[in-house]
């Protein structure tokens, strides 16, 4: 029994309007998603942009709610970043390197991977912890700027190392057995080709791993940060011979969360708008990294094809 | 020259003997007995999954990249005699007297002045002047310096496949190898850069020994001086070209020669 077209027309029309419901529900998804985004961040805006000034950025946070600034919780981000920086790039990177390119396939290195796999899923507090029983009462590092930044650099460890090796698997092994037919040794391997064609992908997933950074509380409160910080820990760059000075990691420092969460649970108003200020400053702390971290990509991917 | 390393009255290079070797506990090839003429081009065919890339690759240890492979037997590289698979010889020596060039063209993605002189800095060969002159002369013996003279330092993935492959050869040869193995080497080229490449083999004979597995066996019967004819991981056959594609004495060789199977 053949259908006639006027069976067919209306069974299309049918499959159309289940079409039509997906794309429906799709879209007043995304939509939502957008529009809270854009409400959060517009109040934000709001709230904080009269107090956003040249003098926000260089004041000391205050009684006063009008002469409180973030000089020492973007300073102390800063620092903290650096610390961070320092200590996850080179485990991380070279953890990630290790594991790809030197280590045997077997029973241990899988468990490895998926412990690693694991602690990037740990709540941020537990690496607080830890820090806390290791740097500072252990090592006796102290409330510092060095303690908070070792504990970001644990809680970003993982990250670095899983985003050093998603890169370093991108690379066909057509170009290892290249160098390795030219009679290269395994660093050389890894110095002329491994690590030049992957260093985007490694850039970017230690940005992203940085911004993560940068937004955490948690492990900073644990290990103690100070919630009002008057003074600037000592600067690390000196007029004298040998220029750099390492006081600055054994100082007490607060972070951006910290200075906005110690505005938020003031009762008055005021604190509340240089919370809202301190976040946008935050928030755009973030957007920046995340938009190098795709400029970066973005660049290398145009550079190297396979 | 001794009896032993001479074959049809000319000088051997290289010489496999009882040749076995195993990806894990998969025997891949079974007690090879073979030997490489120096200056000619040796071709080994057989259909696919026979063994004559893993063969191939046993002669600059490839398979040491890759965990559980295990090579058995030796193969002799004359005029010294080392055993190139043996447990005690360095894979990276190997690899610097024996160059490989793979199937696909596998340039870095680097300019092609450093592509063909990767394999000096590898050597750590510094002087500007040198790496010059010898980027230089396997562009030549590559048939490929008039073509890139003028944007040495352009990179080289914005070369057609043919002129890729041909870099590729350049880079083998910037080293002096004393053998070059071809693995497939125009299975992803077009006709005209395959005949570019194929002239090229012939004309690389005359300085270096040649050892080339190929799918196409009008390739082989062209270009090569010897063939061997390998089947599941065993020599089946080995002569001078032509004889093994007129006269095979072996019905295996005769039915993949003339098509019947493979």
């Amino acid at each position: 029994m053949k259908e006639t077209l006027q069976e067919l027309k209306k069974k299309i029309a049918k499959r159309k309007f289940y079409n039509k419901i997906f794309a429906f529900i799709g879209f007043i998804s995304t939509t939502v998603g957008i529009i809270l985004l854009a409400v959060l961040f517009i109040d934000l805006a709001i709230d904080g942009a009269q107090r956003i000034s040249y003098k926000f950025f260089t004041s000391f946070p205050s009684r006063f709610p009008e002469e409180a600034g973030i000089l020492s919780a973007w300073v102390g981000t800063c620092l903290v970043m650096i610390v961070t920086a320092a200590a996850a790039v080179p485990l991380g990177v070279g953890a990630g390197i290790y594991l790809e390119e030197y280590a045997k396939k077997n029973w241990f290195t899988n468990l490895i991977e998926i412990n690693i796999n694991n602690l990037a899923g740990v709540p941020s507090i537990i690496y607080g912890l830890l820090a806390l029983g290791l740097f500072v009462y252990f090592f006796n590092f102290g409330e510092s700027v060095l303690t908070g930044g070792l504990a970001l650099a644990l809680l970003i460890l993982p990250i670095v190392i899983m985003a050093t090796r998603e890169a370093i698997r991108a690379i066909p092994n057509s170009m290892r057995e290249a160098a390795y037919a030219l009679g290269a040794t395994k660093w050389q391997t890894v110095k002329d080709h491994i690590i030049p064609y992957s260093i985007g992908g490694i850039l970017t997933g230690i940005i992203i791993g940085m911004s993560r950074a940068i937004g955490e509380t948690a492990p900073i409160i644990t290990v103690g940060a100070l919630t009002f910080i008057a003074f600037l820990p000592p600067s690390p760059i000196e007029p004298e011979f040998p220029f750099l000075n390492f006081k600055w990691l054994m100082a007490p420092f607060t972070v951006m969360p910290i200075q906005m969460f110690n505005w938020v649970s003031r009762p008055q108003q005021a604190f509340h708008l240089n919370a809202a200020a301190a976040g946008i400053v935050l928030l755009v702390m973030t957007l920046l990294m995340n938009a190098l971290a795709i400029y970066i990509r973005y660049k290398f991917r145009k550079k190297i094809k396979w | 020259m001794s009896t032993k390393t001479k074959q049809f009255n000319e000088i051997i290079k290289a010489e496999a003997k009882n040749l076995n070797f195993y990806y894990g506990d998969f025997h891949a090839l079974k007690g090879l007995d073979f030997k490489v003429s120096e200056k000619k081009v040796t071709a080994l065919i057989g259909p696919s999954g026979c063994g004559k890339t893993t063969f191939l690759r046993c002669f600059n240890r490839m398979h040491d990249l890759y965990p559980n492979n295990r090579y058995e037997g030796e193969i002799l590289m004359y005029p010294d005699e080392i055993n190139i698979v043996g447990d005690n010889i360095d894979p990276i020596e190997v690899r610097m007297r024996i160059s490989m060039v793979f199937q696909k063209p596998n340039p870095f993605p680097k300019t092609i002045y450093e592509n063909v002189a990767y394999g000096l800095r590898v050597r750590g060969i510094r002087g500007k002047d040198i790496i010059d002159e010898r980027v230089e002369k396997s562009l030549r013996g590559a048939a490929l310096w008039d073509e890139v003279k003028d944007r040495l330092h352009e990179h080289a993935f914005n070369m057609s496949g043919g002129q890729q492959q041909r870099l590729c050869i350049a880079r083998a040869l910037a080293t002096d190898p004393e053998i070059l193995l071809f693995d497939e080497p125009t299975s992803a080229l077009d006709p005209i850069a395959t005949s570019k490449v194929e002239e090229l083999i012939v004309e690389l004979k005359k300085v270096l020994t040649i050892l080339i597995v190929t799918h196409n066996m009008q390739q082989a019967a062209r270009i090569s001086d010897y063939t061997a004819f390998m089947y599941v991981g065993e020599l089946v056959e080995f002569g001078d070209t032509d004889t093994i594609f007129t006269a095979p004495t072996q019905k295996l060789t005769e039915e993949y020669i003339t098509g019947r199977f493979g």
